[in-house]
């Protein structure tokens, strides 16, 4: 159970943080809009502040994502989640756990922190209804001793994001 | 996206289409024509093959180069192809025929598939994962042009091969693409070593087993054999497929579970789940403990026969029913057979549940004790097994000679593994004129059973002297094995049994 949240301890490998280096300057130069990154000096973990889009069910909102990097990024996914309060949306789970596939089956190492941010963005503008996923309270419960999203087999709600 | 999933896609290589698979070998164990079964086969027996992985690359081979004739492309693409068409020829070169350009893009082929894969140094490169920028970096890009580092490549190349087993469909490390990487670019990235490390071959070889109705890995472990045979979902209602491997496996083709003969599939799953559901109101009884029903000291089990003589008052008595063992074996005595309690007695609710908790626990525990017994028999058998082997050096006796003891132990083995089943299969069977036959197969097969596992009670220097009539009993036991076997599955193909669920 915890062996994943092991991993994203283990220090970020030379190809890793070299990589996030870039993508730090590239964000600086061109942060994607809507996101704003609370500048850290951890490398590993970005908070990144996420500000929902005008004329869509969460304008004027804001909600924190937190990404934690894996040894072996961008090779291996970063692991992305809401921190409370997660905003409410059939794929976002109350833990703040994401369903989305990018995520997790269908990551690639050429996407980036910002790509990854324009999908979750996209995700919350084309949702139609604020409600949690039907199966949250099960699933929350699953994850209590700690769980990564990254261990937990999606089941992808929706095969079009 | 799964291919399987796009359903409004006019390319439609769907499994469950009424279009069934045409086998190349026409070699189709179970024909729904009667008259087609050859006279010689037993009605329980279907055809089946054992093959090698070489034998499955070399078919993989071949029909990719049939196939490569049909459409043009080379050997690489066809295999992409029929991979993505799940090894569907016929449906894949119509498909092709119609609308080729869909076909290979959706299969993760572009139009230009002629040009060999290779490696360049692109001036001015930028290496979007690692963000390496080197003069002279070397790099690699399919038709799609995500072009990466080959060290990049490389990596995720390995990563997808050993950690997430994929082989036939990998695909383009680019955003969202979804060109599959052919094995010849895997080949190009790869270093022979590696791609042996990492089972590619291996892997694309399973793939094409998985992805094929007719074939199924042994599911022996370290077994690298595949069986191929024709017997279809459809038909395991009316069938039972047990294959036999190589390794020497006996197994259903249907389920990949051991060997359940007499019992079709779909009550066998039906069963296996019950069981788990009420494994703790069925637990107390296969316990391995019991009292005499004379004077009430306890028992205990030690081997795999049911005769069961108290130490204390010397009682012989069935360890299955309880019952006088002096009656076992006269016709009239059922120790098989559950007595359903007459209408007025099973009025009231509670009387009903009762009863029908009763009903299974007669079977379960059948079906439990004949499990245990063959552990039981097992390790008798070991045993004399060990005496056997400190006889033959002292007494100088060979080993053809006590031979007869493993070919009994073997068979006492069948036997109980179909004896087990046979209780699942009562079970869910409703009385007709044929329930009793099967009972009288089952009580047959079951007394040459108990009488065979008694004789490995006996001491060392007994069974040298009874070599004949262990290896007559041994005969005796696998021909009742084999009539009942061949009456139930004759049965069970031309629909002649009621039972109390459906068969689904
Ligand atoms: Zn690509
Ligand atoms: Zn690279
Ligand atoms: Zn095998
Ligand atoms: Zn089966």
């Amino acid at each position: 159970m915890t062996s994943s949240s092991a991993a994203s301890r283990k220090a970020l490998s030379k190809i890793a943080s070299n990589r996030l280096q870039k993508e730090l300057v590239e964000w600086q130069v061109n942060p994607p809009v809507g996101f704003k990154h609370k500048v850290t000096d951890n490398l590993q973990r970005w908070v990144i502040e996420v500000n929902g889009a005008p004329g869509t069910l969460y304008a004027n909102e804001t909600y924190q994502l937190q990404v934690d990097f894996p040894e072996h990024y961008p090779m291996e996914a970063p692991q992305v989640i809401f921190l409370p309060p997660a905003p409410l949306h059939p794929h976002i789970y109350s833990n703040g756990h994401i369903c989305l596939d990018i995520l997790y089956d269908s990551w690639s190492p050429a996407m980036t922190v910002s790509s990854v941010c324009i999908s979750i963005l996209s995700m919350l503008s084309s949702s139609t209804v604020k409600q949690r996923p039907e199966d949250n309270d099960r699933y929350v419960k699953n994850c209590r001793n700690g769980r990564s999203p990254k261990e937990t087999r999606w089941w992808f709600h929706d095969d079009k994001v | 996206m799964d291919f399987g999933e796009d359903r409004d896609s006019s390319v439609d290589f769907d499994g469950d289409s009424d279009n069934d698979i045409d086998f190349e070998d026409a070699d189709v164990g179970f024909d729904t024509q009667d008259k087609d079964i050859k006279p010689r086969k037993k009605a329980f027996e279907v055809d089946f093959h054992v093959h090698s992985p070489q034998d499955i690359q070399g078919q993989q081979d071949k029909q990719v180069e049939e196939v490569s004739n049909i459409l043009g492309q080379p050997l690489e693409a066809t295999a992409i192809l029929l991979r993505y068409s799940r090894w569907n020829k016929e449906r894949l070169i119509e498909q092709y025929m119609e609308k080729q350009d869909e076909v290979l893009d959706k299969a993760g082929l572009g139009q230009d598939v002629a040009r060999p894969p290779r490696l360049q140094v692109i001036n001015g490169f930028m290496c979007d994962i690692c963000c390496d920028d080197s003069r002279g970096m070397q790099t690699f890009a399919m038709k799609c042009n995500h072009r990466f580092c080959v060290d990049c490549y490389r990596q995720y190349l390995v990563q997808k091969i050993k950690d997430e087993g994929e082989a036939a469909r990998i695909r383009c490390p680019g955003e969202g693409c979804n060109q599959i990487v052919d094995s010849k670019s895997v080949a190009l990235l790869l270093s022979t070593d590696l791609m042996n490390s990492c089972r590619y071959q291996e892997l694309l070889t399973r793939t094409y087993v998985d992805d094929k109705d007719n074939l199924k890995w042994c599911p022996a472990p370290n077994c690298v054999y595949a069986v191929d045979c024709g017997v279809k979902q459809k038909d395991l209602h009316r069938i039972v497929p047990t294959v036999h491997c190589d390794c020497g496996h006996n197994f259903c083709f249907g389920c990949t579970l051991l060997d359940h003969q007499p019992t079709p599939c779909p009550l066998v799953r039906r069963w296996l789940k019950k069981c788990e559901d009420d494994s703790e109101t069925a637990n107390w009884i296969s316990a391995n403990t019991k009292e005499c029903p004379r004077c009430r000291s306890t028992i205990e089990k030690n081997g795999g026969c049911n005769h069961m003589t108290c130490r204390k008052c010397k009682h012989e008595f069935c360890w299955m029913c309880m019952g006088v063992w002096s009656e076992h074996g006269t016709s009239w005595y059922n120790c098989n057979r559950y007595e359903e309690k007459s209408g007025h007695d099973a009025r009231d609710a509670q009387a009903k549940s009762r009863a029908s908790l009763e009903r299974y626990l007669h079977y379960y525990n059948r079906y439990a004790n004949h499990e245990q017994s063959a552990k039981l028999d097992k390790d008798i058998y070991l045993k004399t097994e060990k005496k056997m082997t400190q006889l033959q050096s002292s007494s100088g006796m060979s080993w053809i000679e006590v031979q007869f003891l493993d070919n009994a132990s073997q068979a006492l083995q069948q036997c109980r593994q179909t004896l087990k089943w046979t209780y699942a299969f009562a079970y869910y069977l409703a009385r007709n004129n044929l329930t009793e036959i099967f009972e009288d197969n089952q009580k047959d097969l079951e007394m040459a059973v108990e009488n065979l596992s008694e004789m490995f009670e006996k001491s060392t220097d007994q069974l040298a002297a009874l070599k004949v009539e262990m290896m007559d009993k041994t005969t005796y036991c696998t021909k009742r094995r084999i009539i009942l076997l061949d009456d139930t599955a004759e049965n069970l193909k031309n629909g002649n049994w009621k039972f109390n669920v459906e068969l689904v």
